[in-house]
Formats: structure tokens, sequence, C-alpha cells
């Protein structure tokens, strides 16, 4: 589903460069469900962004879905985003001034669907998360858990193949992150591809798969349980 | 390039009551633009049509001729000859003309504003009085409130015949009194009565005109021994002939009959009102021209201020931009959006102005028709075609006015655009 061979990618600075993915090599197939773990600065949310085609990177290569995307058109990387990838992130990014449905439609507007349908699909996807009952809501009149399941059900709508989460409990407390975590893993379920970036071992733990980056590259990958403890342990070392 | 589909204009409308105060602050500079158009225009319409309805009391194609002394020396003449004209030479004009269809001579007595010529009983009063022809109506148009004009029967029998003005009318006779058939003495020669006539329009030349007597054109050779003499022409140009070429082609009918020079500059003085109009519509579409100008520099000024305000409004809302491509926005999709943004902004308070300014001419309009007096000012107004080419204007300004602040939002990265605070 996604492959990346040798990504390299540097941010320009003042007197440079500097380099954040030194060369990442990763295969994730459809319906896997991915922790990337890491310390602060080790690059996770550039290497997500980088899979969510949000960012370019300078060499190696990416294949989603067996399509080559380099020297991809930034509308190319809109029609892919459009219609494989699903995005969710810590701050939930809900447009404020826009009701949950409305917020939940955007991407269906995009795609140019008849806004009939649009209403009907999101208030399904709403029901789906438990929110129907607060469609009506602004972002602002919502608490954490449930912006977040706004943000999830507005990165479903489309029917994504791969769900890309920037640490997606990252604002929650704990009961409401395994409620989301709970979500995440029925999304999995279901046969679509997920990928969160945490800093948290109990959430990675929940993953199949874990993945640590260290300075731009992965020192680890494995099942989650090989993997989690000594990440754990590492990641409460250097907060 | 836009389909309009119902979310996207609520789109628009939550870009307007997110920040209503700014809206209606990028809006005002546009709104006043137009508005300023509309009054401007309107007002330049108002002037036009006061001076033409003022214009329209004098037939359009009429001309009219007169002679002075020559410049140039010919067959055997000195210059500098006073060049006079008679009955007999206008007749000549008449059957040799190809560019006129009516040759009136009109012969005035004394000088302006004299003494005291025309008197009645003990009333007297200085009045302008006319030798003229039957037809002089259709030069001058006139209103007969009683009577008659002169006619054919007048000349031909040198009728001791008048026909005064209003103005006479009072000054000579008592309130109520019935002028028709009542005698007034011009310089001493009896004259009955037999019109009365009302000037039309309502300007300086018409109180003039108020005050005059016509007699018929032989009596007054004879009655003040002017022998046929014509103090000038009045003359109508035939139907489709250019008034600039009846009027050089008169002239030298004149000259020849008269031996004149053929380039003599001075001799014989035109006057024409078709050359008149033609000024005077190139003075109005002039002015209509700046006033368009003017104004659409106004808007200019306010689609500059809605660009800066739509490049805060980017700047502010960098990270909403961003998740909108993060949902698949394309690129097209943020331009469409943004140039509709400011085109819905513009265009709103491009009509607002419109409709102000639309609702104060017609209010100023209704003013003056209910009697208020504004001068030469009549009827201002606006056409359609105007408006039409207003919005178009309008139209053209606002997509330019959003171009900038979208190329500047797709100038940001999706990325970057996430990460941005807001
Ligand atoms: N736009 C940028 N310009 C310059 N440097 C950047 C930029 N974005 C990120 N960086 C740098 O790249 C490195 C990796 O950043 P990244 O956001 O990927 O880290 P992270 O692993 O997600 O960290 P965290 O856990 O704190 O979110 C950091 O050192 C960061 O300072
Ligand atoms: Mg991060």
């Amino acid at each position: 589903m996604l492959a990346l061979r040798g990504i390299e990618k540097s941010y320009p600075l003042a007197g440079g460069s500097l380099p954040v993915l030194k060369g990442i090599d990763l295969n994730i197939v459809q319906g896997e469900m991915v922790a990337i773990m890491g310390s602060s600065g080790s690059g996770k949310s550039t290497l997500l962004n980088v899979l969510g085609l949000l960012d370019g990177f300078d060499s190696g290569g990416y294949d989603l879905d067996g399509v080559d995307m380099a020297g991809l058109s930034e509308k190319q990387a809109a029609r892919y985003r459009s219609q494989f990838l699903g995005f969710v992130f810590q701050s939930f990014n809900l447009i404020s001034f826009k009701t949950a449905l409305e917020n939940v439609a955007l991407p269906l507007f995009y795609q140019k669907v008849p806004r009939r349908e649009r209403q009907k699909r999101a208030m399904e996807m709403l029901g789906k998360m438990g929110m129907d009952d607060r469609a009506d809501h602004l972002p602002s009149e919502l608490s954490g858990g449930q912006k977040q399941r706004v943000a999830i059900a507005r990165a479903l709508i489309t029917s994504p193949r791969v769900i890309l989460a920037d640490e997606p409990t990252g604002a929650l407390d704990s009961t409401t992150s395994s409620e989301v975590m709970e979500v995440l893993r029925e999304v999995n379920a279901s046969g679509i591809t997920v990928i969160i970036v945490t800093h948290e071992a109990d959430i990675a733990a929940q993953c199949d798969r874990t993945i640590r980056l260290h300075d731009g590259v992965i020192i680890e990958d494995g099942k989650s349980g090989e993997v989690v403890e000594p990440t754990a342990r590492g990641a409460r070392s250097q907060d | 390039m836009m389909g309009l589909d119902r979310d996207r204009l609520v789109e628009l409308v939550q870009v307007v009551v997110r920040n209503p105060l700014r809206a209606f602050l990028s809006a005002l500079g546009v709104g006043w633009g137009l508005f300023m158009i509309i009054i401007t225009v309107g007002a330049a319409r108002g002037l036009e049509n006061g001076v033409k309805a003022d214009m329209g009391n004098d037939v359009s194609n009429s001309m009219f001729a007169w002679t002075m002394s020559t410049s140039l020396p010919y067959k055997g003449y000195q210059r500098g000859r006073y060049v006079e004209m008679d009955i007999d030479d206008v007749r000549w004009i008449q059957a040799n003309t190809q560019h006129l269809d009516l040759v009136c001579p009109e012969v005035q007595l004394g000088g302006y504003r004299g003494t005291n010529n025309v008197t009645r009983g003990k009333q007297s009063g200085a009045f302008d009085v006319h030798g003229a022809i039957a037809e002089y109506p259709q030069v001058k148009p006139m209103n007969i409130t009683e009577g008659r004009f002169l006619n054919e029967g007048d000349l031909a029998g040198e009728r001791k015949v008048c026909v005064i003005g209003s103005r006479v009318k009072d000054i000579l006779f008592e309130m109520g009194e019935e002028p028709l058939g009542e005698t007034v003495q011009i310089q001493g020669v009896i004259f009955r009565v037999v019109g009365v006539y009302t000037p039309k329009g309502n300007d300086e030349d018409a109180q003039n005109e108020a005050e005059s007597i016509y007699i018929p054109f032989s009596t007054f050779s004879k009655a003040f021994n002017t022998r046929g003499r014509v103090g000038w022409l009045s003359m109508l140009i035939r139907d489709g002939v250019d008034a600039e070429e009846a009027e050089e082609a008169t002239k030298q009918l004149i000259k020849a009959r008269l031996s004149i020079h053929p380039d003599d500059p001075r001799a014989i003085g035109a006057w024409s009102m078709a050359e008149e109009f033609q000024k005077a519509e190139l003075l109005f579409s002039g002015m209509r021209l700046i006033s368009l100008l003017f104004g659409s520099l106004a808007l200019l000024a306010g689609v500059i201020g809605i660009t800066n305000i739509m490049l805060i409004s980017i700047k502010e809302r960098t990270k909403e931009l961003g998740i909108r491509r993060s949902l698949g926005a394309t690129p097209v999709r943020i331009l469409q959006q943004i140039i509709g943004e400011t085109l819905f902004l513009t265009l709103l308070a491009g009509l607002c102005g419109l409709v102000l300014g639309v609702g104060l001419l017609e209010a100023v309009d209704g003013f003056i028709e209910d009697g208020v007096d504004a001068g030469v000012f009549r009827h201002p107004e606006i056409d359609f075609g105007t408006i039409m080419t207003v919005l178009c204007i309008l139209l053209g300004m606002s997509i330019f006015a959003g171009v900038l602040p979208a190329l500047r939002a797709l100038a940001i990265k999706p990325v970057e655009a996430l990460r941005s605070e807001g």
C-alpha cells in the first residue's frame, strides 16, 4: 500500500540545511495499524506529512498504491489526498465557523458530490461516531473527545484507504483517549490502514506494529509488544 | 467557472457574517466608488438634459446668415465695402440653393433697446420690430396664444398688421383687455394687432423674444423706407444635408450673388444650430467620460481596499486553507473560493452603492419635478446601458482584486498552512 525507499528530507536553515529524515525505508501493507514513536524532534510529523502528500521530499521514492508519488503536482497531490487519505490531527483542525455536519461534509464538497448526498453521508458518518445529535453544533460547543470524533468522521467520509493521525490523543485525557483509540481500532478493523504518531506507549500498544524513529532514521520496527517497552522507557527518560 | 452550489453561497455568506465590521469597512470603499459613478454620471446627464431642453426650443436644422464688410478686394470693389442684401437677392438664393428648404428674410427696426418706439395711447415701450414672412415660425417656433401669425395675404397686400409678443401685450394693454383688432403705433405708423404669441422656452433669449413685434417684410420695407434691405436670413437646412456643408455652400452662394471674393473670410457671417448641437454633444460625451473615469478611479481605490482586506483575511485563515487542502481541495478550488469571496464582497458592496446612487438620483429628480428650482439642471438619470457598463467594470475589477489574494493563498504549502496558528 505504502512504500518508502530511502526517503531523505531536510529543511533549509539560515546557515545551511537541517536534515530531518535521513533515509527512511518503510513498507506498510493494506489493513495494518501502525504506531510511529520517537522523541520530540525525531521527525515523526515530518514523516507523516510526507506520507500524507502534504509535504515533499528531497530524494528517495514513495509509492502509494503502486504509483510513484515523486514530482507530483499540487493538483494531483490533492486528488490522491482526496481519494486515498484521511487526516486526524492533535488539535482536531475543525473549521471553527462550520458546524460538525458541515465539517464532516467538506471533503465530499471537494469531491463534487451533490449537496443532498453530502448531507446524507455526513449524517450517517456522524451517526457511526455517535455524534449525530451534535450535528448542528459548532466545534467550540464540543468537548475535546467529541471534536476528535467529528474529525475522524471527516477523515472517514471519503472512504479513504489510509488514515494518518498525528498524535490524535495528544490533547485528550486518558478516558477520552481510549475511546478515540477504540474508534480508530474499529476503523482499522473495517480494513483501513491506520498510521498513528504518538508519544504514549499505551497508545502504541494498541497498534499491531510500532516503528521507532530517532534523529531521522528508523531504529526499531516490529510488533507492538516487542518495541513498545524499550520505547516507552526511552520516551519517558527523555521527557 | 463556478457552479452555483448552495454550499458555496453559504460559504460566502459565512465569510461576511463571521466578520461583519470588516466586511462592511472593506465594502464601504467600493460602495462609495460606485455611488460616486452613479451620482456624477447622473448629474452630468441632468445638466445635459437641462441644456438640451433649452436648446430644444430652437429648430435643430436652422441656420442664420448675415452680411458684414468685405476684407478682400474683388471685381473692382475695394476691400472694406459694406455689403447689403435685399429681397431680390433672397429670392435668387431661394431659387438657386440645393441645400436649403426655406430662406426667410428678416429685418429689424432701429438698434437694440433704443428709445420708446411703439406707443398705444398713453402707453409706450421700446420693442424690437421685425419684418418677417409667413413661414418664419418654421425657423423660430412660437406659441400663438391669440389670433394668428402673419400670412401670405398680409405680405402680398403689404398690410399694416402686427403680431406682438406677450410682454408687449402686457405693457401696452390693460389687464383683461382684448388686443386683437386694436392698433398700435410703430414709429408713428399705425398697425393693427392680428396675433399674440409667447416664445418657447424660458431662458434669456425667450425673454427678449417676448418683447418683439412682427410685421410683414413687405410692409416694413415700405413703411420704414428700407427698400427691400434684408438684415439677415433665417434658413432651414434640407433634411439629410450636413450642416457644415450647407453653411459653406450657402455662404458661397451669397458671395457669388453679391460679388464678394470667394475666399473672403469676413463678409458673410453664419451660424447653424446643428453645429451648436454637435459641439454640445461633444462637450457632454466628454463630461460623461470624465465622470466615468473619475468614478472608476474611486472604484479602483475601493477595490484595492478589498484586495488589502482579502490579503489580511488570507493571512488569518492560513490554517483554515491548510485544512481545506488536507481534505482534498485542489488549488483551483482554493482559487475559486478566494476569488468568489472577493467577488461576492465587491458585488454586494457595488450593488449597495448602485441602489443608493440611483435612489438619490430618483429623489433629486422627484424634487425637481415637484418644482424645486434647479437652474439648467433637469431630470438627472442614468441609463441602463451605463449601469451595465459600470457593473462590467466592477466585475472586472473584483476579479482583479481577488487574483492577488488567491495567488498568495496558493503560494502557501499545505504543511506550512497546517502548522500556522489560527
Ligand atoms: N518548517 C520547518 N522548518 C525548519 N525546521 C523544521 C520545520 N518543521 C520541522 N522542523 C524541524 O524538523 C525536526 C523534526 O520535526 P517534526 O515536527 O517532524 O518532529 P516530531 O518528531 O513530530 O516532534 P514532536 O514530537 O515534538 O511533534 C525538528 O527539529 C524541527 O525543528
Ligand atoms: Mg510532531
